[in-house]
């Protein structure tokens, strides 16, 4: 058993703690330390039944705690529960314990946290070096996050939408560190897709959850392009001059999968609608091969389904793909002056169009809003080229917005 | 998620509402001074929102390459320059909002007679990594 399968008994362990009456703080706390304990002397030897150990290990773990607890608080008084006779209980909580530690009281940032130690089985420091945080700072998030849905029932109805929205962010961020949080997203990912369809038959039954699904193929899609993401001196490599040829192959196969069952129960909503538009990029061999028409049919989609000015700039650039610069400036004109990433699109389409003037002015404004380094660093590069171009009066061969 | 960096100035910021220099202060209106600025970074470490913070000797020099083997140029102390770092903290917050409202109460800091300084500080956003879905 290695680390991450270690890591994959945590929600399960705290589960069975939480099951037997011990609030879920102090849960927690007992399964990290039987997390430590096991990294410590499973290396030796290996138990038999792994989940029997950690919540047996867990188990005293929370004991000695509530001993030391209430000896300081009553030391005449020794009164603690034994754990219940039979085998280790077989109840799938992972998904009770995303619903708490992505639960809609909690903020992104405590709620990202929470879900990454408690579900994930990280440990405070693997976290801090994920999101570039002292430790301490990482720690007192944590506790806070605890006490705050210490009053949630465990077996209250949970937000599905709350998850996807948690795991989606610790998905986007992009940074990676020790700690793969993307990888560690998906792994999320599967267990909430796995959890949340045997519900379904359960004895009330519930819809299938297909954006849950659709979460998990846009996940693998682009997952699946980040061997091609990264250049060779570390810089990004934007979609249109990825090398298709890195891109993950069975992943994008297995995320196409997934959405085409999803899609196929015809409860459309915009992780899917995402998805659809990443699987169309995935599915062309060669970037003048992509089917920029369905893609922006897709962006109608997910523009129904959110109106997100953000979706608008990105159809923006879709439309320019399929009907020309110009009609992709007119659906620019339709998009808030100051949203990110806007005069990026702009200098773009202006360039396309030939208006090598205004694209290098605007490629320069975009370079100095851009909101993190290698977008600047790529945008400044692009303000110079058809700076250049300008001057030179070339004609312009390698562009991407 | 979001990294802000609150810089306080020396020098190059506008003036404070209550500007008296630090020196004028009285020995118990610096040690409330100092302890404010103590409390609020515990504060934050509590909150889960501290990453660091560290005040800056105003003694500053410009150093320059000047060419292989010889030795760097040095300009300064930079007493013309109009902008003066003093310090800064850095925080990692839910929202731009919260980063101002923490500004805000860093700037209520007490100074002379013990009343906040209102001292204007900047806030300036870290350039962040980039999000892995942007299509």
């Amino acid at each position: 058993m290695d680390a991450l399968q270690l890591r994959e008994l945590t929600p399960a362990v705290i589960g069975v703690l939480v099951r037997r009456g011990v609030d879920f703080v102090c849960a927690e706390d007992a399964v990290q330390e039987a997390l430590i304990q096991a990294s410590l002397t499973w290396s030796v030897g290996m138990p038999e039944d792994p989940k029997s150990w950690m919540v047996t290990v867990a188990w005293r773990k929370f004991l000695d705690a509530h001993r030391a607890e209430s000896s300081r608080r009553d030391r005449e008084e020794r009164v603690h529960a034994e754990p219940p006779p039979g085998p280790t209980e077989t109840a799938d909580d992972t998904l009770q314990l995303l619903f708490l530690c992505a639960h809609p009281s909690l903020t992104p940032n405590s709620a990202v946290a929470l879900t990454l130690r408690a579900v994930g089985g990280l440990t405070t420091w693997q976290i801090a070096q994920a999101y570039l945080v002292p430790e301490a700072t990482m720690a007192q998030r944590i506790s806070r996050a605890k006490r705050t849905v210490s009053g949630v029932r465990f077996d209250e109805p949970g937000d599905l939408p709350t998850v996807r929205r948690v795991l989606y962010l610790i998905f986007n961020e992009g940074y990676t560190g020790d700690v793969d949080l993307a990888a560690e997203a998906i792994r999320l990912c599967r267990q909430m897709v796995r959890v949340a369809s045997q519900r379904t038959h359960d004895a009330e039954p519930r819809t299938h959850d297909t954006e849950s699904d659709g979460l998990l193929a846009l996940m693998l899609l682009h997952h699946a392009r980040r061997p091609a993401r990264i250049g060779s001196d570390g810089s990004l490599v934007p979609l249109a001059l990825q090398d298709r040829s890195l891109w993950d192959t069975s992943l994008i196969t297995e995320g196409v999968d997934i959405l085409q069952r999803a899609l196929a129960r015809d409860r459309l909503g915009e992780f899917q609608a995402q998805a659809a538009i990443a699987a169309l990029h995935a599915d062309a061999q060669r970037v003048e091969d992509t089917d920029w028409v369905q893609i922006v049919g897709w962006y109608d989609e997910l523009l129904a389904l959110t109106s997100s000015p953000v979706v608008e700039l990105n159809r923006a650039v879709a439309v320019g793909e399929a009907d020309g610069p110009a009609a992709g400036l007119a659906a620019l004109a339709f998009v808030d002056a100051d949203i990110p990433r806007r005069a990026a699109v702009s200098a773009y389409l202006h360039e396309k169009a030939g208006d090598l003037d205004v694209a290098a002015r605007l490629y320069a404004e975009a370079a100095r809003s851009a909101t993190n380094l290698d977008e600047r660093n790529h945008l400044i590069k692009q303000a110079a080229r058809t700076g250049t171009l300008r001057q030179d009066g070339n004609d312009t061969s390698t562009i991407n917005p | 998620m979001a990294k802000y960096l609150l810089l306080k100035h020396y020098r190059g910021a506008p003036a404070a509402v209550n500007d008296v220099p630090m020196d004028q202060w009285t020995p118990q209106e610096v040690d409330a001074h100092m302890k404010f600025m103590s409390d609020f970074a515990t504060e934050l470490v509590g909150s889960g929102e501290f990453v660091d913070g560290q005040a800056l000797s105003p003694e500053g020099t410009f150093v320059r390459y000047d060419g292989p083997g010889r030795p760097p140029v040095t300009d300064g102390p930079f007493a013309e320059t109009k902008d003066l770092i003093a310090g800064w903290m850095v925080i990692d917050v839910d929202s731009y909002d919260r980063a101002l409202e923490l500004a805000a109460e860093l700037s209520s800091a007490p100074g002379a007679g013990g009343e906040p300084i209102h001292e204007w500080l900047e806030i300036r956003p870290f350039l962040s990594a980039p999000a892995t879905v942007t299509e």
